[in-house]
């Protein structure tokens, strides 16, 4: 059961939140870059270590691949590290990300959402992180404000048990630039929650060691006599880390709201699903929007809940699978698209349900790229759209479509 | 955290529009966080998302409801539109969306009747910019209206007090600028004049 706490709320928007959560998860190494709508972030924990609130190096890089450069190697030496980009610069990092992650070290990275060019934008959508998909780290979307502040806490101690990086996504602007109430922990409760970081390697001059050198495929005998992994094993164990890493993010979730109050022992929120005849699924802020969306569909009597998809890696499949199992229709809304084929998030729902007694259609509709702002109307709209598509003959179509002007 | 919402819980929805450097999104992020202190569980306070430049329209947008708010989307029908700068009155996005029980504030040396609105809603004007240049609140050359709108917008909606709004400022404000923030929300708020 919850413990009984008296709430500290103040009005934050989400890259505050995101700060504050740095700050008090006690990072000792941020290298961060700045760029739109990540860039409030990284001032204000550039102002925390100039002002002496926040005891840690601020390593100002020259660009994003040395930010993740600088983390992994702080991590290496056993700091904990953090830090934050969007767009571009999450591009521009991702060599490093898979380095990061085969190297299995517990870096937390704050991705803003955010569009990627050609053409330039700055506004929200998920193409950026979606992209990043493959590198090997555990990915969070968060909702709101809040749960950016508390998903960021608990990267870290899902990270430092699992030995894989977390990024923690949240939208630019619709999240990272708007203020809304924010309970703020005290800093006595994170510490309690968050134990210092152990690393499982040093790199330390007095006892000198290599770490990650050119690595055969396959095990072989190390120059203490014992036969030592190959490339393929290494590489093995980040899926098999990340495949366990589940049981994990639930059991941080749930101690996270045995002292705080607030319960992340779900991968992903469900609402009103129990009864639900068609599932909205959304991930990050348009999960919420979504809730509005299910709200009008079901004041015309339509039976719809929503799933708002949170842990995208590891991708919980039996959940979603259980989540799901009642929907006659999965209304699949994306904000990312993988070019030539669909949806990202629709491809893992579709992956998920095969081989199962679920039968429901599934539509896919891509929105919001660039900053397109979706209103609740239209994703009620589209979701009528999709029950109406069910009359059709063709049962799954190729491709998605788009809310849009064309 | 919020798990429901219900349609009844539709927020309150403000949308300023100002000039880059005016302050529109202090200002919308002020009033949230009085109505938070006022007792709604729900706010939200958003620039308009993109680059803002100094002297260029810009807007932003402030939710109010008793209940968490899970909308995101950009507001598309105010209750309230506040205009800090009156030149912007001739741009038909400033009004847009404004339902006939809504209210329009205006920073506006003029009468509501004189501002020539052509739909019908309420309105409310006070001159801002003289209450702030009487006062001095004038940064790097600009007249910052920004509080002192606030005066007109609670006096006319009354959707928070002066009192909370006030509790607000002192929360937010370097010490050196409250009193001179709440001399012109107080004076505006004197000065402000409705037509319904």
């Amino acid at each position: 059961m919850a413990i009984q706490r008296k709430a500290n709320v103040h009005i934050l928007d989400g890259n505050q939140a995101a700060a504050i959560a740095a700050m008090m998860s006690r990072v000792q190494v941020i290298a961060a870059y700045p760029i739109t709508p990540q860039t409030p972030l990284t001032e204000q924990l550039s102002r925390y270590v100039e002002q002496g609130e926040l005891q840690a190096e601020y390593v100002a890089v020259e660009s994003e691949h040395s930010a993740m450069a600088v983390c992994t190697s702080a991590s290496l030496v056993g700091a904990r590290t953090f830090t934050a980009t969007s767009s571009h610069g999450l591009a521009y990092m991702h060599e490093m990300l898979h380095w990061a992650a085969g190297a299995r070290l517990p870096i937390v990275l704050a991705c803003v959402n955010r569009a990627i060019g050609a053409p330039w934008n700055v506004l929200n959508d998920q193409q950026d992180s979606i992209s990043q998909r493959d590198t090997g780290w555990i990915q969070i979307y968060c909702r709101n404000n809040q749960e950016i502040m508390d998903t960021i806490i608990q990267a870290y101690r899902i990270a430092e048990q699992v030995f894989v990086p977390v990024m923690v996504c949240y939208d630019g602007y619709i999240l990272s630039h708007t203020e809304m109430p924010v309970d703020v922990p005290i800093q006595e409760e994170v510490d309690r929650y968050l134990p210092s970081y152990q690393p499982h390697t040093v790199l330390d001059p007095a006892n000198p060691k290599n770490y990650n050198l050119v690595t055969l495929a396959n095990p072989r005998v190390g120059v203490d006599g014992k036969l030592c992994h190959g490339y393929m094993e290494l590489r093995y164990l980040l899926q098999e880390a990340l495949q366990n890493s589940k049981e994990v993010i639930v059991k941080s979730g749930k101690e996270f709201n045995q002292l705080f109050g607030r319960d992340y022992a779900n991968v992903f929120w469900e609402d009103r699903n129990e009864d639900a005849e068609i599932t909205i699924v959304a991930m990050g802020s348009l999960a919420m929007e979504a809730i509005v969306a299910a709200d009008m569909l079901r004041e015309q009597g339509i039976k719809v809940g929503v799933l708002g998809l949170r842990v995208f890696r590891p991708f919980p499949k039996s959940e979603v699978v259980q989540a799901l199992r009642k929907s006659k229709l999965i209304v699949v809304f994306d904000k990312n698209i993988s070019y030539g084929s669909e949806g990202a998030t629709c491809s893992e729902i579709k992956s998920a349900l095969y081989g199962t007694y679920i039968n429901a259609a599934i539509r896919n509709f891509i929105v919001g790229l660039g900053g397109r702002d979706i209103k609740a109307r239209e994703l009620v709209e589209a979701t009528k759209k999709a029950i109406a598509s069910l009359k059709e003959t063709v049962v799954n179509p190729d491709y998605p479509e788009w809310i849009c002007e064309i | 955290m919020p798990q429901k919402s219900s349609l009844n819980n539709r927020p309150i929805e403000i949308r300023w529009h100002g000039r880059g450097g005016q302050g529109a999104i202090t200002a919308a992020k002020i009033i949230a966080a009085a109505a938070y202190a006022k007792g709604y569980r729900g706010v939200t306070a958003a620039p308009s998302f993109g680059a803002e430049r100094r002297g260029a329209p810009v807007s932003a947008s402030t939710r109010i409801a008793s209940e968490p708010i899970m909308v995101v989307s950009q507001v598309e029908k105010p209750d309230i539109v506040v205009v800090l700068d009156h030149t912007l009155l001739s741009y038909p996005d400033v009004t847009q969306g404004l339902g006939k029980d809504g209210w329009m504030i205006v920073n506006s040396p003029l009468l509501p009747k004189e501002l020539g609105i052509k739909f019908e809603c309420n309105v409310a004007t006070a001159d801002a910019t003289r209450v702030c240049e009487k006062l001095g609140l004038i940064v790097a050359g600009l007249v910052i209206v920004n509080t002192a709108i606030l005066g007109a917008l609670i006096r006319a909606t009354k959707i928070v007090d002066l009192p909370t709004l006030e509790k607000v400022i002192r929360e937010r404000f370097p010490a050196s600028t409250v009193e001179i923030n709440l001399a012109a929300i107080n004076k505006t708020y004197e000065i402000t004049r409705s037509a319904k």
